[in-house]
């Protein structure tokens, strides 16, 4: 058995590390940080009760910030420079995902971005970005603000997801009205007394929440949620296996900057004042891919075998024509077998196309599979 | 007598007569974590030592084993096809992946013996 070498660099901790460790994880490097990769019980157990219960995330490596103008026209207007979503006409206390493009169209990272609830924050935007990428993103976002918007950054606050069926009756019994905010939506709120920013959003397709809190209190509130006999805590492991199974992006592999969003199948993040009027960095290409079609797409892949195909295996053609590669894959513990992502010419993105993946020299068999795997169970209001 | 010797790599392999086990030792399925397919080797194929013989695919990773002696695979566990956690349940018995006829089993003396490789892993924490 071969194992990575042993890396040497300082790594950073979160403020749960702690905890993570006195409940028995893994620890891993994952992008600066020393993160859990795994509890005890296992990636599948892990996965397996996000889908039936709940599941606690530590993701305080992901990068927060604050964009903070005179106003929100005027803060959007900034970041639209910078982004294809219709920052403009978000409400206050909704949510959107969007990405950070270059002038090629490729992408420099993706985040989400919400708008604050509160009427005396007009012009406050919050971001979260990915951890791997937060220091370029922050000088690339601060680079090309106008005098009157500040980036802020919030390195003082952890953040945690609580994901699966059971989350909502979990987070109600801390934090009134938690259980009827819809999908996508954000606003401060009380953890049994504790300030926090609460969203209704998340990266496993399951309903969910992420809690923005103080680093110095984070580990209060993640305790209180294990306290519950439906929450486990989950590793990095899982949140992959999750996420794959959802159809989601992770950049870096599914995306960089040599994929745009409309080859990324992230088109239905552009919203139409956007692609009428572009403005945003690559919206050349994005609104001609818009238009025209791209040459290659991001697709669900299925292999018609027990064999996974990982990240980097070459897909072809059912007549042995290279036709793409896999960004993702892995085994779906919920759909029962192995599950990928990747990239095919447009010609072979329909549904059902039968494929071929190449995995150790060998043809594995496969399908083209509309994503996501898992249906998603978003909770969008009554 | 069947003496079980290990490799630096976490295979075991258990000698029976001129043929013996080859599998994935008990710390290695631990750290690889649940075992979801084991891509084993075609009968009759020839390995050296070191070669490698298999792949174990963990959920989050595809792990190469190699040979830990030289010879010919004359059998491979059909059982983990359909349950490749067998791997993470009994790695040292039920959850073998092949057997070898071994072209000289004087190279397993060259082995970690148990207690050797018991040292050994402490040494990895």
């Amino acid at each position: 058995m071969s194992e990575a070498p042993a890396i040497e660099t300082p790594l950073a901790h979160t403020p749960l590390h702690a905890l993570h460790v006195a409940r028995g994880a893994r620890m891993v490097p994952f992008a600066g940080y020393e993160m859990p990769v795994q509890y005890a019980d296992g990636i599948i157990a892990e996965h397996t009760h996000t889908r039936e219960a709940a599941g606690l995330f530590d993701v305080s490596h992901m990068g927060q910030a604050f964009l903070v103008g005179p106003d929100h026209e005027t803060a959007a207007r900034a970041l639209e420079a910078l982004v294809p979503a219709d920052i403009v006409n978000l409400a206050p206390g909704r949510q959107r995902y969007t990405q950070l493009t270059e002038a090629n169209g490729g992408i420099l990272d993706d985040l989400m971005v919400t708008r604050s609830a509160e009427p005396d924050e007009d012009g406050v935007l919050m971001l979260v970005v990915n951890a791997a990428g937060k220091e370029a993103d922050y000088a690339h976002i601060a680079g090309a603000l106008p005098a009157n918007v500040r980036l802020i950054r919030a390195d003082h606050r952890a953040l945690i997801a609580l994901q699966g069926p059971k989350a909502a009756a979990v987070l109600e019994r801390h934090c009134a009205g938690a259980a009827t905010m819809p999908f996508m939506t954000a606003r401060s709120a009380s953890f049994d007394g504790i300030d926090c920013h609460v969203s209704r959003s998340g990266y496993t397709g399951e309903d969910g929440y992420e809690i923005s809190v103080k680093a110095n209190r984070v580990r209060a509130i993640a305790e209180r949620l294990l306290g519950h006999a439906e929450v486990k805590p989950i590793g990095l492991g899982a949140r992959d296996s999750l996420r794959l199974e959802a159809g989601l992006c992770l950049y870096g592999h599914d995306i960089d900057t040599t994929t745009s969003p409309v080859e990324a199948a992230l088109a239905w993040s552009i919203q139409k004042r956007r692609r009428e009027e572009g403005g945003f960095p690559g919206s050349e290409r994005v609104l001609a891919e818009l238009r025209d079609g791209p040459h290659r797409l991001r697709v669900g892949v299925r292999p018609e075998s027990r064999i996974p195909a990982r990240e980097g295996a070459q897909i072809k053609s059912s007549d042995g024509a290279p036709i793409g590669k896999i960004t993702s894959g892995g085994f779906g513990p919920s759909v029962g077998g192995p599950v990928a992502m990747g990239y095919v010419e447009r010609a072979f993105a329909e549904p059902d196309t039968s494929i071929v993946l190449v995995v150790r020299d060998k043809d594995i068999p496969a399908r083209v599979t509309a994503l996501p795997f898992v249906p998603h169970r978003y909770y969008r209001g009554s | 007598m069947s003496e079980t010797r290990y490799t630096k790599e976490h295979e075991w392999i258990r000698l029976d007569g001129d043929t013996a086990l080859v599998g994935i030792t008990e710390h290695a399925q631990s750290q690889l974590g649940d075992v979801v397919f084991v891509d084993l080797p075609e009968i009759g194929k020839n390995v050296m030592a070191g070669d490698e013989a298999a792949v174990v695919e963990s959920v989050k990773a595809a792990s190469e084993i190699y040979a830990p002696a030289s010879g010919e695979v004359v059998a491979v566990n059909d059982a983990l096809a359909d349950a490749p956690a067998t791997v993470n349940e009994d790695a040292e018995g039920k959850g073998w992946f092949l057997k070898l006829k071994l072209a000289d089993p004087a190279e397993l003396e060259k082995l970690m013996t148990a207690q050797q490789y018991k040292d050994f892993v402490a040494t990895l924490s």
